[in-house]
């Protein structure tokens, strides 16, 4: 078992250095933030200072080894945008992502789930057809359409629901929260839904899927013979066991949720790092881009090392076998 | 039932009472970056910070020069000007308004973090009178000195200290500083609460040294940087106020029933750029020497560029076409020369042909498609105007980032710009645009090196002439030169657009400043 962690992250370290050398290379080509920074009225000699200041004249591998340098010890900088520490910036907006994320992912699970199971046992049926229609078009619609549309429904023609930002939020220590406040739900309402879809199509149909498989394997037969009532046999024996990869998927998807709130972020101005991002990408805000970059590695690489963990823990197989279950 | 009136009405009065606070809600694509007024050189920044910090010298409604933390000023030497401050002015914190912090500011503003370094660059140095007259000496004499000092925030020195806060913060140092996300100025907002990319509060400061027009007790600013996003949240009447409005939106935003659109020219000038330097082009066809040196080339590519169709089209109306390098409201502005040569394509070919390229010729043109309205679809419609003379524009778009790095370094033959006066004054687009590129910074955005040294000369004397009407005739000869030498080919000044609730009324400025002291909020 030690064995097997140390040699994941031995492998982790290696991912993330991967990750932020690509990072790195993909910045020569984002362009250059000092003329970003100083505006029209400065002389051609403040740009070339600033360029030296900032280490940006240095060659590629020079400035790689100097981020790697300071990011070992935790050290991102200032933002060239907002002349801020890049780790209380992404501290900031922390928050407002994980909450987004989960609450997207707790969606997508609770209904999820019901939905594909309905949709296996009811094969055919009107309403699992439909069911299966909708996730088709929840996996093929693209997520900034999916919020426009909500918005444009919720927030212009209703006016139920607001149509950006995350409210009123109560600070916990550093941690900003709007799960306090009646505000603070309203807000989560839209923007959580949006991010949702495409994970709540991809379940339903994942769970139906499964399940199928699994009521026609032999134990079920088995457990039919038995006489045992529908009840138990579908959500006592079936279920347990197509939720196993469902769980897998889930916790993937996870860290997807996480990265890809970019575009979520972006239509409903939510505070979060995917908005903090896109507003470094467009002011070629490289510290906060790199710092970012790393988080979403980092939090990729811990995520797969706990599902694989998991795994370890859940097959014995595995435990028997050198593995390295890798995805 | 006469005390249930009694009591109806004690009640109505505190309802009342306790809603009477007018907010002002209002969004803009992206966020102020700092509430450091000296730490970045970007009109979003100076103007929002402009309603918590103040100047010596402001603007008006009419752009005009007006008195602020300084009551009057005058010259007592071609290169020394006497200001005489308001007296009775405190800052936010109650600290009241000194000579000292005037000097302090200067300090501040040209330390090595400061963005403002260009605006102080022309004064040698600041000398306290008494407490509240100041003499600024200037390097050399400086007619606009007043215009410059509108961009140039008092800070309170005391304030400053007890902050740490002495200098704007330096992002090469690595260390954060108190006045990037606190304020304490003299202006008639005081900052209440700041998060960064989410919002930003002001409330009105009541011991404000001035009457204010406006009835709003609470400014809430919102970034919103989608812009389908902020065009919802004005239409479902989350936001009072927004800007900029995509230009596809405002049609829409008119006939929805509480919104309206209020759009007027903005004092940048778009334009086209051709380098007349090289003796062979970087980017092109032609070989062994420059067409663009020809100036009846020059002429050609402007007479076949219809600037009337990308008015309507491009810029759905929101373009005012020019023939001047500045537009109306930049001081030497001159409305009787503001008339473009005609679109005229057989003509444009006759010069062609006579410059003999009867056939047209291949070149590239640079443009950046993120830091103009539409820029790179005009872009595109030049170079379908280009193409009926012959010429094949190989066009290459890109995002300011990588744009402006290039352009600077002049890796371009042909390009689009955009440029705004920072002083609002004509002599600096002679200077950055026209004048002949020097060691210096002369010339820095005269990308394709036109040179006239009867220009160079004009330019140098209107930096230093203080006689307004000298200085104006020499701006139009100026001017007249660059016409006749067909040096670039302006196209439109872009319009601004403001969208906003039909219960908010508001000045809009030029300068695309956004002043919360003269916008009020009826009916709430």
């Amino acid at each position: 078992m030690l064995v097997f962690v140390l040699r994941r992250l031995a492998q982790a370290v290696i991912v993330m250095l991967a990750v932020a050398f690509i990072a790195f290379m993909l910045f020569q080509y984002v362009g250059d933030p000092v003329n970003n920074i100083l505006g029209q009225d400065a002389t051609p000699e403040q740009r070339a200072q600033l360029r030296a200041d900032l280490g940006l004249d240095k060659p590629f591998p020079v400035q790689f080894a100097r981020f790697v340098g300071n990011a070992v010890q935790g050290r991102f900088g200032l933002s060239l945008r907002q002349g801020r520490m890049v780790s209380s910036l992404i501290a900031e907006r922390l928050p407002a992502t994980l909450e987004l994320a989960f609450s997207a992912a707790l969606i997508a699970l609770a209904l999820g789930v019901p939905m594909g199971v309905y949709a296996a046992l009811r094969r055919g049926t009107f309403l699992s057809q439909t069911l299966m229609t909708l996730s088709l078009v929840g996996v093929s619609l693209p997520i900034f359409l999916i919020g426009i549309l909500l918005i444009l429904v919720f927030a212009v023609t209703l006016k139920w629901l607001p149509s950006f930002g995350r409210g009123e939020v109560t600070m916990l220590g550093s941690w900003s929260t709007g799960f306090l406040t009646v505000d603070g739900w309203r807000h989560l309402i839209l923007p959580s839904i949006t991010l949702a879809v495409f994970q709540l199509a991809l379940i339903t149909r994942l769970v139906r899927s499964e399940m199928l498989e699994v009521l026609r394997a032999d134990y079920i037969k088995f457990a039919r013979a038995r006489g045992l009532p529908n009840r138990t046999v579908y959500f006592g024996h079936a279920l347990k066991n197509t939720l196993v990869p469902v769980m897998t998927i889930t916790g993937l998807q996870l860290g997807g949720l996480i990265a890809f709130a970019i575009i979520t972020e972006t239509v409903f101005q939510w505070p979060g790092m995917g908005l903090l991002f896109i507003q470094a990408v467009t002011f070629a805000d490289i510290p906060v881009m790199a710092a970012y970059l790393c988080l979403i590695a980092l939090i990729f690489v811990v995520i797969n090392l706990a599902v694989d963990m998991l795994y370890f823990v859940v097959d014995p197989r595995l435990r028997a076998e050198k593995s390295t279950a890798g995805h | 039932m006469k005390f249930k009136r009694t009591l109806l009405t004690a009640s109505l009065v505190l309802a009342c009472g306790l809603s009477s606070a007018v907010t002002l809600r209002v969004a803009n694509q992206g966020d102020v970056q700092s509430m450091d007024p000296h730490s970045l050189n970007e009109s979003l920044q100076l103007s929002f910070d402009n309603s918590i910090y103040e100047s010596l010298v402001g603007r008006g409604k009419d752009m005009s020069v007006v008195p602020l933390l300084a009551t009057k000023w005058r010259q007592t030497s071609p290169t020394v000007w006497r200001f005489d401050l308001r007296k009775g002015v405190k800052f936010h914190d109650g600290t009241p308004f000194t000579a000292d912090d005037v000097i302090f500011s200067f300090k501040r503003a040209t330390d090595a973090g400061s963005d403002m370094k260009g605006y102080v660059a022309p004064i040698k140095e600041l000398r306290k009178i008494d407490d509240h007259t100041v003499d600024i000496e200037t390097v050399t004499p400086f007619p606009i000195l007043p215009d410059t000092l509108t961009v140039f925030a008092i800070m309170s020195k005391k304030w400053c200290e007890d902050n740490k806060a002495e200098k704007p913060v330096d992002r090469r140092k690595g260390i954060e500083n108190t006045a990037s996300f606190k304020a304490n100025g003299t202006g008639p907002f005081r900052l209440k609460e700041r998060q960064p990319s989410v919002r930003t509060v002001l409330v009105r400061n009541f011991n404000y040294w001035d009457k204010v027009e406006s009835n709003v007790d609470e400014v809430v600013f919102t970034p919103i940087g989608s812009d389908a996003t902020r065009v919802a949240a004005l239409l479902s009447g989350e936001i009072d106020v927004m800007e900029p409005v995509p230009l596809q939106d405002i049609e829409r935003i008119k006939a929805s029933a509480g919104t309206t659109v209020l759009q007027g020219p903005e004092l940048r000038t778009i334009f086209l750029g051709m380098d007349q330097k090289r003796d062979e082009l970087l980017f092109s066809s032609v070989k062994g020497k420059n067409p663009f040196k020809d100036k009846r080339v020059r002429q050609a590519f402007y007479q076949a560029i219809d600037v009337e169709t990308i008015k309507s089209r491009v810029m759905r109306g929101a373009a005012t076409p020019t023939a001047l390098m500045v537009g109306p409201g930049v001081n030497g502005f001159q409305a009787d020369m503001n008339k473009r040569l005609p679109y005229d394509v057989e003509a444009a070919k006759k010069l062609m042909a006579d410059a003999g390229y009867a056939s047209g010729f291949e070149v590239t043109m640079n443009c950046p498609n993120d830091r103009y309205v539409n820029d790179a679809a005009i872009c595109q419609a030049v170079a379908a105007n280009l193409a009926r003379i012959g010429v094949k524009i190989n066009l290459q778009a890109e995002t300011k980032n990588t744009y402006f790095p290039k352009i600077l370094r002049r890796d371009t033959s042909f390009y689009l710009l955009g440029w705004t006066p920072s002083t609002t004054d004509a002599h600096d687009a002679l200077y950055n645009l026209m004048a002949t590129p020097t060691d210096k910074g002369q010339g820095q955005y005269n990308l394709g090196t036109y040179s006239n040294p009867k220009l160079d000369e004009l330019t140098a004397k209107i930096q230093v002439e203080t006689d307004k009407t000298k200085r104006n005739e020499m701006i139009r000869e100026a001017f007249k030169v660059h016409l006749d030498d067909v040096g670039h080919i302006p196209l439109h000044q872009q319009a601004l657009a403001w969208a906003y609730g039909k219960n908010v009324t508001l000045t809009q400025l030029p300068s695309n400043y956004m002043f919360f002291k003269w916008m009020s909020v009826k009916g709430k």
